[in-house]
């Protein structure tokens, strides 16, 4: 202003810029916290469990000593769950987003079905624990079983898969479904060799995300019964198991009880003895690892998805 | 003249007619100088070695077809391009009384938009009540006494042509008025600040004729007690509004002088060519 | 070169060619695909059904043994004991004081961050920063409870020598951390979204970066900020191991962080952990609790929707 001299001008910049550093400074902070957390957890974890990892831990079963306890039915127990997560949710959800993107009209009933998607991805897990145990585990008689765990896991991340299924298919330039329906192709052609093969990069990284969300899940598993305590595997197909000696079937490893890898850190980590810290520490490696290595290779496919396709 | 024209003669008229104000009694103060100006975009040469006055409280226009540079002149007084990275000045603008270098690595970009103001071509007030889009440039110089405040806000609204049409609703939020009294908010938040040099991005190409109508005659008012430098694409308006005129091309400044002379005989082709719609 | 189609052969063309026929098959089958898309779609909306379904019929039950307001007003939870009681407000103090400590920790770091990000940060630094909070946000909440128990407790005791091994305040500020990135990805969505052209008519006024960023840009991401406020909100409130293993599970109706306490969420987890015989009183509990929980998570969604259509972008 006419009235401020040049030299109140040069004062009043040099205090906002000092304000500026000092903003900066506080940002660099916030992020480095967040880095310091990482590091510490992840360095604690592999200093207070490298004892424990060796070969014994991964085909051991969990003991009353600590030096003992393994992962081995914490590890496959989260395998064959995501196994009957994945099969749930992928056709559920990729059927959902083919559906939302390419065939429902605008009107109140799609309304409706969207607001349900955005709310419950914003539920409580262990309300949908709760909603398995009631239903799953008691109505339809499931039991604690390896199927309750894999559907309460796919219904959680079911709105995951819905949206990247959706973003996918969006992405996909109108002309492609010009191009298909200018030929002649029904809806259903179009989508079967168009649409979900272009979009399926898209869908597999979300599908991916969302399982390593789900592998890390606890509370709905404890919730319909998981026990944290298992020294068995559930029974391999077509091999003799139990005390008669009858053959398991194709699927009885489906109603088998388990337990997962979140789950057994849980056991370690509450027991007072901190002999199993180290236990705790190493289980808390191997599962970050699991989950890093998911988020890594999704990261990767979509990677590659945004080098390759070209329209 | 008596006699064949000498060479010094010929120098003098030339000389003459690149500043018309030479000879004249009421010769104008400089506001500001551009002096072998260059900019980069990078490694694209945008601006080639312009030269230029901005007379005190004069309305100059800058004209030329698209890309031909103007806006990125325009936004070199106020420092703006220092906020994209990979951009580079060359030469000097020389700002009056005290004859500081604009560009000089030594001045704060700061401190040139606290003398220098701007309206954008799409006007863009600040999602705020109309009373603090005015007030905001107040409030970054440190005002903050409230009868200050509401004195120099109704001033800025007056000088904006505005006042009338808000000043019974001065906590209505900016964006909820028309696109014409939007610029006109604009307009008056620039003001508020009282700068020295007023630059104006074409801000009249989003609007309807109307509302332009007003910001020109703004603009005409205006210059009574503010330098103003106005881009616009708009040949007419330059002719309607302006003092003097620059005829831009390529990122050279190709002709410069009164408004009038400029637009009824201009001295070189190129601007012939642009001014009677042969070119651009 | 036949001359000789007859007049009879050009009336004997079918009508309409069988190529160019409705198909009925086709469209059976058609149709039939695309019900299953559409059953597929519905499953969300039988999932909520279903939560409330569960929920509500439990608590139905629960409500006829345990009055409304006993379970409303009294001080405390005790639902295994001989004598029982069934004050909620028990398990909701601890949920709201670990979800305080949590938001305290977590908008303003959040928010600082998003501003940084948007308004600061060279993109160099945005792509290494960016992968960080997503590798922070990936962390396995289980995770999270052995750093609570096992290595952020340890440290505040050696600041505040009186806290007890488990408490609400080293869960709570874990958790905290836990919600940063996702308030700090949304809110730096939010502002980024603001347009250029807002910034450089601050810029244009001599204002500083911070000015700008507080002054013009967060009132203009102010909806896209509260939405990510309110799910942080949501995600605190609805946390559950972190609590479970580092807050101890000891119901204690109490307002001080420093001390143990079960939320809601750590208490179904104690119950599920035993053994409760299918429709019991102490089965039933869970689902009251749950209810409790999906109504608090309610109220704050729809405050954020409201908020969102009240701020709504103006620019």
């Amino acid at each position: 202003m006419q009235t401020m001299t040049p030299d109140q001008i040069r004062v009043l910049i040099a205090r906002g810029k000092m304000k500026d550093t000092v903003f900066q400074a506080l940002g660099i902070i916030c992020l480095a916290i967040g880095l310091l957390v990482i590091l510490l957890l992840v360095g604690d974890m592999l200093m207070r469990g490298v004892e424990r990892l060796n070969i014994e831990f991964f085909t051991g079963f969990a003991s009353r000593r600590a030096a003992q306890s393994g992962i081995l039915s914490a590890w496959v127990g989260s395998l064959l769950v995501m196994l009957v997560t994945a099969a749930a949710a992928v056709p559920l959800g990729v059927a959902a987003g083919i559906y939302l993107e390419e065939y429902a009209r605008r009107n109140w009933v799609t309304d409706i079905i969207e607001i349900n998607i955005t709310n419950l991805a914003a539920v409580p897990s262990i309300v949908y624990g709760l909603l398995a145990l009631g239903i799953f585990v008691y109505t339809f008689g499931f039991g604690q079983s390896i199927l309750s765990a894999g559907l309460t896991l796919a219904l959680l991340i079911l709105p995951i898969v819905i949206v990247s299924t959706r973003e996918a298919i969006r992405a996909i330039p109108a002309m492609i479904r010009e191009g298909s329906m200018a030929v002649g192709a029904t809806r259903w052609q179009t989508c079967r060799y168009h649409i979900i093969p272009y979009a399926m990069p898209g869908i597999l990284t979300g599908v991916i995300i969302g399982l390593a969300r789900a592998i890390g899940e606890t509370a709905p598993i404890i919730t319909i019964g998981a026990l944290t305590f298992i020294a068995f595997l559930p029974p391999v197909p077509f091999t003799a198991t139990g005390m008669d000696g009858a053959t398991a079937g194709l699927f009885d490893w489906v109603m088998s009880p388990f337990t997962v890898m979140p789950i057994q850190i849980f056991n370690w980590t509450s027991r007072p003895d901190p002999a199993f810290e180290a236990n705790a520490a190493a289980a808390g490696f191997v599962l970050m690892g699991m989950v890093l290595s998911m988020n890594a290779v999704a990261i990767w496919l979509r990677y590659r998805m945004r080098k390759n396709i070209k329209w | 003249m008596v006699g064949p024209p000498t060479s010094q003669d010929t120098n003098d008229k030339l000389k003459a007619l690149k500043d018309p104000m030479m000879h004249t009694q009421d010769k104008p103060q400089l506001k500001a100088e551009a002096r072998n100006l260059s900019f980069y975009y990078g490694a694209a040469k945008a601006l080639k070695g312009i030269n230029m006055p901005i007379y005190d409280r004069k309305v100059t226009a800058l004209i030329g077809p698209s890309g031909c540079g103007k806006s990125t002149y325009l936004r070199s007084f106020n420092r703006m391009h220092d906020l994209y990275p990979g951009n580079r000045y060359e030469g000097e603008i020389r700002f009056f009384p005290d004859n500081t270098n604009l560009l000089s690595a030594e001045v704060d970009p700061i401190e040139v938009r606290m003398r220098v103001g701007m309206v954008f071509q799409k006007p863009n007030p600040f999602p705020k009540t109309i009373f603090e889009n005015v007030a905001y440039g107040l409030r970054v110089r440190g005002l903050t006494s409230k009868r200050l405040l509401e004195e120099k806000v109704e001033q800025a609204l007056r000088a904006g042509a505005i006042w009338d049409e808000v000043k019974d609703r001065l906590q209505a939020l900016a964006p909820t008025l028309s696109g014409g009294q939007q610029q006109r908010l604009c307009i008056a938040r620039a003001l508020a600040t009282e700068p020295e040099l007023l630059l104006f991005d074409e801000p009249t190409s989003a609007l309807d004729p109307i509302a332009t109508g007003a910001i020109e005659e703004l603009v005409s008012e205006l210059k009574k007690r503010v330098t103003i430098l106005i881009v616009t694409h708009n040949m007419q308006q330059a002719a309607r509004v302006s003092d003097y005129t620059a005829y831009m091309y390529l990122g050279e400044m190709i002709e410069f002088g009164k408004t009038d002379e400029i637009f009824f005989k201009p001295n070189d082709r190129r601007t012939e060519d642009y001014i009677t719609g042969r070119m651009g | 070169m036949n001359h000789a189609i007859s007049a009879s052969a050009a009336t004997d063309l079918p009508q309409v060619s069988d190529r160019l026929a409705r198909n009925v098959t086709r469209n059976i089958s058609e149709r039939l695909i695309e019900s299953a898309l559409f059953a597929a779609a519905a499953v969300s909306v039988l999932t909520t059904i279903g939560i409330v379904y569960v929920l509500v019929s439990e608590s139905i039950q629960f409500f006829q043994t345990v009055g409304i307001v006993d379970f409303l007003t009294d001080t405390q939870w005790t639902p295994l004991f001989d004598d029982a009681h069934y004050g909620i407000m028990v398990l909701v103090s601890g949920t709201l004081v670990s979800s305080g400590v949590a938001l305290a920790v977590a908008i303003p770091m959040g928010t600082i961050i998003a501003i940084y990000l948007s308004e600061f940060a060279n993109p160099k630094l945005r792509e290494v920063a960016k992968p960080v909070l997503e590798l922070l946000g990936g962390i396995p909440t289980i995770v999270f409870g052995y750093f609570a128990l096992l290595i952020v407790a340890p440290l505040l005791q050696k600041i505040f020598p009186e806290l007890p091994g488990f408490s609400l305040l080293s869960a709570g500020l874990v958790m905290g951390i836990m919600i940063v990135p996702s308030i700090a990805s949304l809110s730096e969505d939010a502002m980024r979204a603001v347009p250029m052209s807002l910034r450089e008519g601050a810029y244009a006024m001599g204002a500083t970066r911070l000015h700008t960023a507080i002054h013009v840009v967060v009132p203009a991401a102010v909806s896209g900020l509260a939405a990510s406020y309110i799910l942080g909100i949501s995600r605190a409130v609805g946390e559950t191991m972190i609590l479970a293993v580092a807050a101890g599970m000891q119901p204690n109706l109490t307002w001080n962080p420093m001390e143990p306490a079960a939320t809601i969420t750590s208490y179904i987890v104690q119950v599920a952990l035993g053994d409760l015989p299918h429709g019991s009183i102490g089965y039933q509990t869970i689902f009251a609790a749950g209810l409790t929980l999906l109504l608090i998570t309610l109220i704050f969604n729809i405050l954020g929707q409201w908020l969102r259509r009240r701020y709504r972008e103006a620019y």
